[in-house]
């Protein structure tokens, strides 16, 4: 760790942190970085030598596989934790976790963790670099992140492109992180959900609020599709799975019918037929599995940055420099 | 500790010079006031000194009946990690505190005469405040049955509560209601409809929302204040509503106390000081039920603790080891101390910015908790027991957790400046807490 205080400071707890230009140099980064994925050697030494714990308290598949290739392609050693269950039914406390894993000197931790907040709590009880891999229903930056490339890839701005997060927006840090960093970039962002999954004042976060899918749909440019999990029904926040998918899924009949190139994205993973039909999923709207390989890009860009490395010492980075 | 206070309390104590205020009497003046006997023997001008007595200058300080705390969690039997009935009582006198009310929701629960014996002798050998003991409503807490609240009444129980686990049933209310009024004791309601704030962790409001935390409505509260003023009005029993925390909340018993019917109601330091803002950062030590609410809310808790809607100030002391507090927000348990920062917070949020007169802070500090919980105390007439707080409105203090008496640190005023402190703290004519040795004192 450098002593100098880095591009993106310490750690990385949300896009509500972050400034507009340290969302675009991200981007930007990690438009540098997505070449190194593509070689057949897909590796360079920007980390080399840093010790990385990935420390997963919630199952995940996808964010952590993707964080560490992230990790391996930059030649960082790398540690994986995963325990599932919560933080309190496991013997050991977070802080204790943390002290430990600091004590053993390590240089940056990727947290993911059921509890909001969760990562910050770790952010500021060690020195090491932390970056939040989705903390409760609080933030998930590198998905906001990998989310807002991809709308930039194949939009070429993010700067008055209308984008509508449809779903359970009450429980998702994907949807918090989504509406930071766009807000920031200058997109227009629209929410639609029945009214039991959406958070209270919502709108006082710069964001316009849909009732109906069919509205939601003819407004927008992008539609980020959220997970429906079937505790939301079980808790009563829906009356059915088939209901939700009849008001609030999204069909090719949906899409068609406003007869523009619309744009559908997906944090994964799905529930085909629930909140997304697979035609949809499948179909030429869909840009679902850009996101998967920008989230690799992304948090390359995340871990260089964190590490001390500057923006436009990207493109040099990659050569070995 | 070796002495109890009745062996002390053979020293007759008078309080010279300090401005005497008890709005019991209608008294503010410059007085002195002699206790002797373990009672107030007389409270006026040019007393004359008894021989043996222990003479104090309390000139430029407030003399007024003891601060009572009708709200406190002193955590034993069964938390005694995080405070015991020995350190809450202590903690109380620092405060300015000369006697509390002991929740019952400890593990096991106070629910039967026993274990409200067990509370009253802990407190009798604190060397500390009066502890007077609760019960709870229902055995075990459980909602189900009432508990032998006559035999735990006389045992000493002064009220029976549902604190810390919300009666859910209106029936079962209804039947506390009317069995206390039997008994002349009132019913401690903590007003929560936990299907309403399920899994919540602080306010519902944008602020819940940026954190991502479950919020608590304000309706969670207020549908229950105003089911338990309905069930008092029906039941003619008396209604104590602990920790009014929003701006319905107390316009609900506002009008109530308008149609006569028989409410008390608590504002807490905490909720008349802070909003949910506090809780920015996650910071476990705001974290507390009911939450801390929106400006609007805090400012209607003001307003009720002035205009004496909210009678009561009280602490809801509701102490945590820090282990427990150093975790994830939702993780983290509900609750923060306030015995020491009470009387300091109240001078300076509501005095200081003239929302409430020292007299005011006497009545809703020490009479009217005196008043709704039927206590002896909260008054200097002639013949009271000789508990009295003696404090310096003006000296500014720095809160210094780790100065608490108490054996918890969990507080969001660590660090604050306030205004006004506790000096003297006499519980059963015995000097229980002292800090003007380094007062200039005349030469006798």
């Amino acid at each position: 760790m450098s002593d100098l205080p880095t591009f993106l400071g310490k750690d990385l707890i949300g896009l509500e942190e972050l400034s507009r230009e340290q969302i675009v140099a991200i981007l930007d980064t990690a438009e540098a970085f997505k070449e190194i994925s593509e070689r057949a050697i897909k590796k360079v030494p920007v980390l080399r030598g840093k010790t990385i714990v990935n420390l997963f308290f919630e199952a995940s598949t996808r964010t952590r596989i993707s964080f560490e290739f992230a990790e391996k392609r930059l030649s960082a050693d790398t540690v994986n934790i995963a325990s599932s269950g919560s933080s309190v039914q496991k013997g050991e406390s977070l802080v204790d976790t943390a002290r430990n894993l600091e004590a053993m000197r390590i240089d940056m931790v990727v947290i993911r963790h059921a509890s909001s907040g969760s990562a910050r709590f770790l952010a500021e009880r060690i020195p090491s670099n932390v970056v939040n891999a989705g903390d409760g229903r609080h933030e998930h930056p590198t998905q906001g992140l990998l989310d807002m490339l991809t709308m930039r890839d194949h939009r070429g701005r993010i700067e008055g492109l209308k984008v509508c997060i449809v779903g359970d927006v009450l429980h998702s840090r994907v949807a918090r992180s989504n509406i930071w960093g766009l807000v920031k970039l200058g997109a227009e962002v629209g929410v639609c959900a029945p009214r039991t999954l959406l958070p209270v004042e919502i709108e006082a976060l710069g964001v316009k609020v849909f009732d109906r899918v069919e509205a939601a749909i003819e407004w927008a440019d992008v539609l980020n599709v959220l997970r429906l999990q079937l505790e939301r029904m079980q808790a009563g926040f829906v009356p059915s799975l088939r209901e939700y998918n009849r008001l609030f899924g999204i069909s090719r009949e949906r899409i068609e019918r406003t007869g523009r190139d619309i744009l559908i994205l997906h944090p994964g993973p799905m529930n085909r037929g629930v909140e997304i039909d697979s035609d949809v999923a499948d179909g030429p709207h869909s840009v679902i599995l850009d996101q998967v390989t920008n989230g690799v890009a992304v948090r390359m860009a995340v871990l260089f940055l964190l590490a001390g490395g500057a923006p436009e010492r990207a493109e040099a980075a990659k050569g070995g420099a | 500790m070796g002495t109890t206070r009745n062996d002390r309390n053979n020293v007759p104590i008078l309080l010279r010079g300090g401005r005497v205020i008890d709005p019991s009497t209608g008294i503010d003046t410059v007085a002195d006031v002699l206790l002797a006997d373990g009672v107030v023997k007389d409270a006026s001008q040019e007393l004359g000194v008894p021989d043996g007595a222990d003479v104090r200058d309390v000139s430029g300080l407030i003399v007024c009946p003891g601060l009572i705390d009708v709200h406190v969690h002193l955590r034993e039997p069964g938390g005694e990690h995080k405070e015991t009935i020995r350190t809450g009582a202590l903690a109380a006198v620092a405060g300015g505190f000369t006697a509390v009310c002991a929740m019952p929701n400890t593990d096991p629960p106070v629910d039967d005469p026993a274990a409200v014996g067990f509370v009253s002798a802990q407190g009798l050998r604190s060397g500390g405040a009066r502890v007077y003991p609760t019960g709870a409503v229902s055995v075990g807490q459980r909602g189900k049955r009432l508990t032998q609240i006559g035999e735990m009444v006389d045992a000493g129980a002064v009220a029976i509560t549902d604190d810390g686990r919300p009666v859910r049933t209106a029936g079962l209310m209804r039947l506390a209601l009317s069995y206390a009024r039997t008994l002349g004791i009132p019913v401690a309601s903590h007003c929560e409809d936990t299907s309403l704030s399920r899994g919540g962790s602080m306010n519902e409001g944008i602020m819940s929302t940026r954190l991502g935390i479950i919020g608590i409505p304000n309706a969670a509260e207020d549908v229950m204040i105003a089911r338990d003023i309905l069930l008092a009005e029906l039941t003619g029993g008396r209604l104590h509503i602990q920790h009014v925390s929003t701006r319905r909340g107390v316009e609900m018993i506002r009008q109530a106390k308008a149609r006569g019917i028989a409410v008390t109601a608590e504002g807490t330091p905490h909720h008349f000081t802070l909003t949910d803002a506090a809780v920015e950062g996650y910071r476990t030590e705001a974290k507390v039920n009911p939450p801390l609410r929106s400006a609007a809310d805090r400012d209607a808790v003001i307003e009720g603790v002035a205009d004496g809607t909210l009678d009561v100030i009280a602490t809801d002391h509701a102490p945590h080891h820090y282990d427990e507090k150093e975790q994830a927000f939702d993780d983290a348990p509900f609750g923060l101390i306030g015995l020491e920062t009470a009387l300091g917070l109240t001078i300076s949020e509501l005095v200081e910015k003239g929302a409430l007169t020292l007299p005011q802070l006497v009545e809703r500090m020490s009479c009217a908790p005196a008043k709704a919980f039927a206590l002896e105390g909260g008054t200097l007439r002639r013949g009271s027991p000789a508990d009295v707080t003696v404090f310096d409105p003006a000296v500014e203090w720095q809160v210094d957790p780790t100065a608490f008496r108490s054996k918890s640190r969990n507080t969001p005023f660590g660090g604050r400046m306030l205004r006004g402190r506790a000096c003297l703290t006499i519980v059963d004519g015995c000097v229980v807490h002292d800090t003007t040795a380094g007062r200039a004192t005349e030469p006798a």
